[in-house]
Parts: structure tokens; sequence; C-alpha cells
């Protein structure tokens, strides 16, 4: 089997023995791009870039504010992919966004405008599985890659078809609620993590509620990688890019075995 | 074959509705649609349910024929009083059934999200009654103009939280509640309030308001004997609407769900995916969620229930539209002419029967009064200063 760009790269980091990192940066934030290039080069292994929305409902108080923020500088889907097609940061890139962005510019239109652009990946967070066929049809037939997120509640029926329908990786969700900084790292994650790895090859990653470097260490024991949201854009915000390079640089020592 | 459907699996009506939630509420969702589904089925819930409606609630409400009004209109006007329900509208009867249905799942607490503050102070009751936890998220713009409701969710003695994000009305209420929800599932039940969200609530909900379209019906037939011409009733998510429809989508009735013009789902919005639900929306040209305007925090509402929108699609339901000003009118029309005050969400439906009378002569119109007004008072008092 083949596996697409993101996919492809996560497996390689694995099977070298290592962890992922995959930051998150809101697209569109003031200084987003230069914060890109600052994960890249303090290694991370793909970036996760979220297209802001007027209703984040799976997001906290800081990527909400950063989304607002976005917005109101104009930022659209168009405007955040076009710049995208230019940043050739080496690594591969995903976009996270939520369903009525893909759904208003149309299936076909929006995988193509991802592919187009050097997007290898999509994170949807509200299509959950019974409602992702049309989408993910035409994301496969773009050669984009559609992350499944599963979740803690999940059924132990359900997860085998959720892992089956992920590409480029499983989004293993943290804990119960939204993104955001937890003092530490709840059960679930791990708990969530080694239900997944018993039952995919696919490389599974911790996201939503992984709040710093230890927590990321702490993680990693089971899971094939960390994704890092708010505790990045939290340093953009207070910070700017070069303190996001400097957190993810020791995110990266952290799960270095 | 019956126009109203009892969607599948996949929870749709025609190509609207669906359960776009995240992962985590999916097992929830998938719960309570088979919760729901085993309890209204249940002789013993359905009793339990209608007692709390009739003893409690003060079900059935009444039919009133509107003789001044409907005479300086030209038109026969009979209004369903949900408006003397228990805490003062239609809210009630989607809340009892919902927290009823919460304690039988072992629940601990709800979350609820309100606009106008009704369906904050209906959930806050029910949750005092049956012994439940009560958290309600609500605008920082609405606790500002319905600030009396906050006050009595308090006194009832529920949590309220102003929601400051977004455009601070109902739409961003119901993210938070959401928000919420993710976090909270194992506990909670989330009390939504109108005919939309993810599959089951547009469904569920709009069978515990069926009760206003089948007892009006029943009522219209004792009284007249013929089915009314026009069924009207103001629309934001649309729950009183779909009650009262319910019981006369199977006649000739003309159904009219009233929208304002600063919050047309239906009338000037393109099918949009939001809190859960396929539908109308209003939205920008990148799909980005546009913030709706209206005087009455109940219908300031950017999209619709996705039931709505499969009604409008096939022809069957209306959705006009009235302006601020003409509510404003509908207000005091009501208010002079029956001696009735009507929730200025229902002063909507009372400005289009105004406007339209001249067209709709001799013809028999039933509005659903879903709420009163009191609640409405202080603003009325603000906008109309000095002009009485």
């Amino acid at each position: 089997m083949t596996y697409g760009r993101l996919e492809t790269q996560l497996r390689q980091r694995r099977e070298a023995g290592g962890k992922s990192l995959v930051p998150y940066i809101t697209g569109g934030y003031p200084g987003w791009q230069d914060a890109i290039r600052a994960c890249a080069a303090n290694g991370a292994d793909a970036i996760e870039i979220g297209l802001p929305f007027s209703d984040p409902v799976m997001d906290g108080p800081i990527i909400q504010q950063a989304s607002q923020k976005a917005l109101q500088a104009g930022a659209t889907p168009i405007s955040i992919l076009q710049e995208v097609r230019s940043l050739d940061v080496g690594i591969p890139l995903a976009v996270m966004c939520y369903y009525n962005t893909v759904f208003h510019a149309g299936h076909e239109r929006f995988a193509f405008a991802l592919a187009d652009s050097g997007v290898s990946g999509a994170i949807i967070p509200d299509l959950p599985l019974e409602e992702s066929g049309p989408w993910c049809e035409a994301a496969d037939a773009a050669g984009v890659e559609t992350v499944m997120l599963a979740a803690p509640t999940a059924p132990d029926d359900r997860l085998p078809r959720v892992v089956a329908r992920a590409r480029g990786f499983v989004y293993s969700v943290g804990l119960l609620g939204v993104t955001g900084e937890r003092a530490a790292l709840e059960l679930t994650a791990t708990d969530l993590a080694r239900r997944l790895k018993a039952i995919t090859e696919v490389p599974v990653l911790v996201g939503v509620g992984v709040s710093n470097a230890q927590q990321a260490a702490q993680a990693v024991q089971v899971a094939d990688g960390v994704i890092q949201g708010a505790s990045v854009m939290r340093r953009l915000i207070e910070s700017g890019a070069d303190a996001v390079g400097e957190y993810i640089a020791e995110v990266r020592r952290a799960i270095t075995p | 074959m019956s126009l109203l459907i009892t969607p599948g699996a996949d929870g749709r009506f025609g190509e609207f509705g669906g359960r776009f939630v995240p992962e985590t509420l999916v097992p929830a969702c998938q719960e309570l649609e088979a919760a729901f589904t085993q309890a209204w089925n249940d002789a013993d819930y359905r009793r339990e349910l209608d007692s709390l409606l009739s003893e409690y609630a003060g079900r059935p409400s009444g039919l009133t024929e509107c003789h001044n009004l409907g005479k300086q209109l030209g038109i026969r006007l009979f209004l369903k009083r949900e408006d003397l329900n228990h805490t003062g509208s239609h809210k009630i009867n989607n809340v009892l059934g919902q927290v009823l249905l919460a304690k039988r799942m072992g629940k601990k607490r709800i979350v609820a999200e309100t606009g106008a503050g009704q369906h904050g102070v209906a959930s806050a009751t029910a949750a005092a009654l049956l012994g439940l936890e009560c958290k309600v998220y609500m605008g920082a713009v609405d606790v500002e103009r319905q600030s009396l409701n906050v006050f009595r969710m308090k006194l009832l003695g529920a949590q309220v939280e102003a929601v400051h994000s977004g455009s601070r009305t109902l739409k961003d209420a119901v993210n938070e509640a959401m928000r919420d929800w993710v976090a909270t599932v194992e506990s909670t039940h989330y009390c939504l309030g109108s005919v939309m969200g993810p599959h089951p609530y547009p469904f569920m909900v709009r069978q515990f308001h069926r009760v206003i379209g089948d007892e009006a019906r029943e009522q219209m037939q004792e009284r007249l004997g013929v089915m009314p011409d026009a069924v009207v009733a103001c629309v934001g998510g649309g729950s009183n609407a779909m009650g009262i429809f319910s019981g006369f989508i199977d006649t000739d009735a003309r159904l009219i769900g009233v929208e304002p013009a600063g919050g047309a789902a239906v009338g000037r919005g393109q099918p949009g995916v939001v809190h859960g639900m396929k539908s109308y929306l209003m939205q920008d040209e990148h799909g980005q969620v546009q913030e709706a305007h209206s005087i009455s925090a109940g219908l300031d509402y950017p999209g619709v229930g996705p039931e709505h929108s499969y009604l409008a699609s096939i022809g069957r339901a209306e959705y006009p539209t009235v302006t601020d000003e003409e509510v404003i009118a509908g207000f005091q029309l009501m208010a002079r002419s029956e001696g009735i005050i009507p929730a200025l969400e229902c002063a909507h439906a009372v400005a289009w029967i105004s406007r339209e009378a001249p067209k709709i002569q001799g013809k028999i119109v039933l509005m659903n009064l879903s709420g009163r007004g009191d609640k409405d008072v202080g603003q009325m008092m603000d906008i109309l200063d000095g002009k009485l």
C-alpha cells in the first residue's frame, strides 16, 4: 500500500524510532507564516494550519481568540491557501477547518484547492464518520489525506470503523473537552492512544490537552506523536514566532528518546 | 403519505438535518436517540410527561378568538395560547420532556442555551422541579436586554453564564453550551431549546411540541368544524412553528413562518452546516456564519431548524420577513386591541398578519401566541419612551 505524503512522513519517523510532532498554527493570524517556518526549522514533522471559522465549537478561548483576530484581519480560506502555496517549508501540511468551509466551497473544489496549494491533509473536527462519505470520496480523488478524530467516548465497536477511514494519522482526542491548555495530561489521553495503537498501523497522534513538553513526553510513551495547538498559539499571541520556535525545539527534545 | 417526516438513522429531512458534531459527541447523540425512541414508546414515560404537562404546565392551552382585531383586519383570528403555560411560553413542553428523559438516562446535570431567556427559564424550572443541576449560557447582549429573565433563572437555582464571544447572542450561546457538553457529556444532558442541532434534536423537540398543533387542531374542529386557512408562527430556530405546523401539515392550510428581516435564514440564507445540522444559514461568500440582527433576542439566530428548510424546499411552508418597525407596531396592536401583551417574537406573527390582512379578507387565521410579553416590557419602555 502506498501512503500519502503526510502518512509517509509520520511512518518514517516511527520506523526510525522517533516520535512525531505536529504543531498547529491559525492561518491568517498576524505572523502565522513566520511561526510555521519557525516550527519547521525546530523539529516539526508536519504542520496543521487552521482555517479560521466564525463558530469554532471544538476550540477553547485561545484558538477562538486567534481565529477571531485572523478573520478581523481579513483572512479567508482562499487567501490562506494562496499564501500556503508559497511557504515551501519542506514538510507536509494539513489544514484544520470546520465543515461549513468545505461544504460551502463544494467538496471537489475544496479538495482540489488543497491539493493545488500543496496541502497534504485535512482535519475536519465537526465531520464525524457517518457524515464523511462525500468529502472523503472527493479528498481521496484529489490525493488529500483525511485525518479522522477518535474520542475517548467511542465504544470499542466504533474505533475500528473510525481508524479504517483514517489517512495521514489518527487524531486521538486527549480528553473530554475543547482545545486549550490543562495543568496535567488526562489519563484518557494515554488510555485512548493505547486502544487505538492496538487496532491500527496508522500513526496515532494525541491532540487536545497536551499542553507542554512534559505532557508531550508522557503522551508519546504510548502514542506515535503529539499535536500542539493552544500552547503554540498562546506563545505566538504573547511573544511571537521566535518563542514558538523555541517551544517546538523544547518539545522536540522532550520527546526524543 | 404524511408530510410529517420521521427521520431515519441519518437524521435527514430531505437533504437537511444530519449530525455534524465532534466525534466526542457522536455516541451521546446516538444514546439520546435510542433513549428518546424508547421513552416515547413507553406508556409510563408518556403518562408521567402528560401529567406534568397538565398538572404542572397547565395544558391544554386555550384557543382565543380575537374579535376586536379580527374585525379590524377583516379576518377571523384565533390565538393558540402558549403564553398561558407555566413559565410563560411554549418552551416548557420541550423542556419537561427532555429533563424527564435526562433523569431517566441517569444524568445529573443539564446545560442549555437561551436567547430571550424563555428556554433558559423553562430549563431552570424543570431542573428545579426534577432535581437536576442546571447551567444556562446566554449571550452577553441578551443578558443585558433580558435582565429580568436572568434574575428569574437565578431565583430558580440555575447558574447563568454570559457569553462574550462572537456576536454575543443566541448563536454564541449555542457554541458555548456545545463546548460545555463536549467536556461533560458523561454526566450532562444538553437540553437544546429548539428544533435544531444534531439528530435527534430537531425530531425530538418537534415531537415534544406537537402537542401544540394536535390540541389546536382539535380545538379548531370543535369550535368551527373547519380547518384554518392559514397557520402563522414566528421562526427563529423554529420550535413553536414546528409545534403548531405539525398539527396542520396534512391539511390545506397555508403554513407561514415569519422570520425577522435581520435573521432570515430561509429568506436570505443558503444551505450550510453549523450547530450540528445542515440547514439554511445566513453566511458570507466564504461560508462564515453571519450575525443576525433582530429586536427580539429569541429570533436573533442566523440558522433555522432543518425541518423548516425542508418544508421551504418543497414549497409546503412560506417564510416571509417583517421589519423591527412592523414588529413594534404589531406588539402594540395586539396589546391595545385584545388586552394581550405578546412576546416580541410573536409580535412578528402579528405584524405579518396585519400587513397581509388586505390579501386574506374573510379568511380564518390561526396564530401561535407562543409567549407572553412581560419579559419585553423593559425593552419596549426604552424603545417607546415618550411615544405612548
